[in-house]
């Protein structure tokens, strides 16, 4: 049906035989990408999948077992476990960098002294490599020698375990992701205020509006959509982060801070079973696909108020 | 150039002939022919650590020797471990020699097939010398390599048996007797620890997987055995309560904060600060702890037996091997390497440099090699370890999943959990894995 629609116009201009069909002239510069798309991209995917119809572990023949490995999810109580501190670890490594990077940009938005200079030092956690930073906050952490406990004492609080206990871990891998990715949304949230008319901040003034009013009914519904941007590019970061939690707990202690990509690599890696894996890899990718939808469906929403508002 | 060469392949024949004289108590007739496999390129797969440095220290000896050209990299463990499966399962690795690390790769490694069988190469007078013979290896180390049909598909190269260390400078402090007894060692913790002056009584590893090998200790000495003749796990029976107990009672009340985070590494740390009276671990530690320049307890750290349990008085053993790829073309030139690399002369290093100790018992109760080891308490201990050394964890396929679960509960019981409880629920989860893995 398509077909037909599609190739009625280009016959007609072509002064061709009406029935005969041509493939479109544009074919051989469609393929060397669709081959690469096919190659690096749809392959893997389908291989994973049916990967994870086996029992495939390295070493041992493999046997087509249907969705048995996906059965095997909800009763693998270390795999439940990984969602819930996935899905812990990504809201607060979202919420936390967004709200102090937004903070920061309207901290660094201001007109002050010495500006761009104190704005590149600001940035500089997220240029670094995450090992080498999980290394060097492994090292702070020691509750015996890092300094973090040393500046706790200083200001009289008791030391802290920070993660080397499973209730304080997760925030603690928190506070390292929250200082690298915080530039990033401060920068994202910067351009969003550079943008910003000055209009609407001479009315308020003249309205007699205080700081945080400008703030909560101007700046903050202006920015929105960069905000949320923001957010996007945070949560698809957090979900998948792997190298700060391997680098600094491997998942520890005990299985505390094992996220499901801590927990597939074991499985996969460790342990060989890559059919198992291949199955969490499956859902741990449906997981965010789902997550981006959400937050791409509450952006188009948003969007369209916030339009409506500034034309209101 | 050459008669430096010759003097080094002299002095190696020399020492074969008199471990062969010494040993077997007839003279050595046949010669190994070294120069049969020259020009031959080997690759080597290491794990890093003290015996990959031992063997790329001196491969130039081989090289001289055979003519055959080692070209040998060493990975970390984790990654080398890895790196070897992934390889070794496709069928076309791409090195001949493989080193392995038994407690973790001896089951896996045997039924997927992927070492050749050595057992031929070990008869034959022309590859092998006439002191390496299977009856020197420790019954620890034959465990180890021989598979069950009783073919040996690799070398015991080093074994690591866990010993206690202790710092007597604090033990004399508080007039502790070194402890006999695992009861005595927790008495004796408690006694030691004083957290005013951040000094704990024990510290040893608390991170989950790693601590398995320190816990199966006090699991042996309290009677425990890994599998029953059906080949059931049975690390949650009342042994190993008792065992956690001792474990979280030591972790929790002698030990430095954080404990729950650490391997080795940070327990060394701890007791080369002499923050730490007591640490059991592997016994490759003597060199760093009595380097002036990465420790504060030069001289004053004692080695010593792990305390006797009330049902059992062992060394945890876990060991390393060499062994070679079945996909290899060059097998006989691989195993004439293998064989040097568990020789007297390399064993002997091994063993002086502290970097660890040989399966073999010819080297390990020589006196002429004990003569060049620093530190004679260090291999008193290790030399008393070896008459009682048991493996230190279950020969099963999983071994990774086992020390990840089982070592999960053992840290859960850190922050407070009941081991009864943690050690079934942690077998709940295990013991379908290891049906799963052992059936197929």
């Amino acid at each position: 049906m398509s077909v037909v629609t599609q190739t009625e116009p280009v016959a007609a201009d072509k002064t061709a035989p009406a029935r005969e069909w041509r493939p479109p002239s544009y074919w051989p510069f469609v393929i060397p990408a669709l081959v690469v798309v096919l190659a690096v991209i749809i392959f893997p995917w389908v291989f994973t999948i049916w990967m994870s119809l086996q029992e495939w572990k390295v070493g041992s023949p493999t046997v087509f077992v249907g969705l048995a490995n996906y059965l095997r999810l909800p009763t693998d109580p270390r795999f439940v476990e990984a969602v819930g501190h996935t899905l812990s670890y990504t809201a607060l490594s979202v919420v936390l960098p967004l709200v102090f990077g937004t903070l920061a940009a309207v901290v660094f938005h201001q007109k002050f002294a010495a500006r761009g200079f104190l704005r590149g030092i600001f940035i500089m956690p997220m240029m670094a490599t995450p090992v080498a930073i999980a290394l060097v906050w492994t090292m702070m952490f020691h509750p015996q020698l890092g300094v973090l406990n040393y500046l706790l004492s200083l200001v009289g609080l008791p030391p802290q375990l920070w993660v080397f206990n499973p209730t304080t871990v997760i925030p603690s891998l928190v506070l390292v992701e929250t200082w690298q990715w915080t530039p990033l949304v401060m920068l994202i949230v910067l351009g969003g205020l550079a943008a910003i008319p000055t209009e609407p901040y001479e009315s308020a003034q003249i309205d007699g509006a205080n700081f945080w009013q400008v703030f909560r009914f101007i700046t903050l519904p202006l920015i929105m959509p960069f905000l949320f941007i923001a957010g996007m590019i945070r949560m698809i970061d957090a979900v998948k982060s792997f190298d700060i939690i391997f680098a600094i707990t491997q998942g520890g202690p005990g299985s505390a801070s094992e996220t499901i990509n801590v927990y597939l690599y074991s499985v996969a890696f460790v342990y060989y079973d890559l059919g198992y894996g291949s199955a969490i890899a499956v859902v741990f990718f449906l997981l965010i696909v789902a997550l981006a939808a959400l937050l791409l469906y509450l952006r188009k929403r948003l969007l369209w108020t916030s339009a409506l508002g500034s034309d209101a | 150039m050459s008669h430096h060469l010759i003097s080094r392949r002299q002095m190696l024949a020399g020492t074969a002939a008199a471990g062969a004289v010494g040993l077997t108590g007839f003279p050595a007739r046949a010669e190994i022919n070294w120069k049969k496999y020259s020009g031959t390129t080997l690759e080597v797969i290491l794990a890093k650590g003290p015996r990959g440095d031992n063997l790329q220290k001196y491969i130039k000896e081989f090289t001289e020797l055979s003519g055959i050209k080692v070209e040998s990299e060493q990975i970390p463990e984790q990654q080398q471990r890895q790196k070897c499966v992934i390889e070794l399962s496709s069928g076309k690795p791409s090195f001949d020699v493989v080193h392995l690390s038994y407690h973790v790769q001896k089951r896996q490694f045997e039924k997927a097939g992927w070492l050749a069988d050595m057992s031929g190469f070990l008869k034959d007078p022309s590859l092998t010398p006439p002191d390496l013979v299977e009856s020197d290896f420790s019954a620890a180390g034959l465990q180890y390599a021989r598979n069950d049909k009783g073919q040996m598909l690799s070398l015991p190269w080093s074994v690591d048996y866990f010993i206690l260390y202790y710092n007597k400078e604090l033990f004399q402090k508080k007039g502790v007797e070194v402890p006999k007894t695992l009861e005595e060692m927790a008495v004796a913790a408690e006694k030691l620890t004083d957290p005013k002056d951040g000094i704990y009584g024990f510290v040893g590893r608390g991170l989950r997987n790693a601590n398995m090998a320190m816990w199966t200790n006090f699991y042996l000495n309290y009677g425990g055995e890994f599998l029953d003749a059906k080949g059931n796990i049975l690390t949650d029976g009342p042994e190993a309560v008792e065992a956690t107990k001792l474990y979280q009672r030591l972790l929790t009340k002698c030990a430095p904060p954080g404990v729950a985070g650490f391997n080795w590494m940070e327990s060394m740390a701890s007791f080369t600060q002499g923050r730490s009276a007591m640490w059991i671990d592997a016994d490759g530690w003597a060199p760093p702890l009595e380097d002036p320049a990465a420790s504060r307890v030069v001289g004053k750290v004692g080695y010593t037996l792990v305390p006797a349990g009330p049902k059992g008085k062992f060394s945890s053993t876990y060991g390393d091997g060499v062994g070679i790829a079945a996909a290899s073309k060059n097998k006989e030139a691989a195993y004439l390497l293998c064989q040097w690399v568990v020789s007297r002369g390399q064993g002997a290093r091994l063993l002086q440099a502290g970097g660890g100790v040989p399966f073999r018992n010819s080297i390990v109760d020589d006196a002429e090699v004990a003569k060049g080891v620093k530190t004679k308490e260090w291999l008193q201990s290790v030399v008393d370890s070896a008459k009682i050394s048991k493996l230190g964890l279950p020969v099963i396929i999983p071994v990774a999943e086992f020390r990840d679960i089982v070592g999960a509960a053992l840290t859960a019981t850190l922050s407070g959990a009941d081991p009864a409880t943690e050690l079934k629920k942690a077998h709940e989860q295990f013991r379908p894995i290891l049906e799963r893995s052992e059936k197929a």
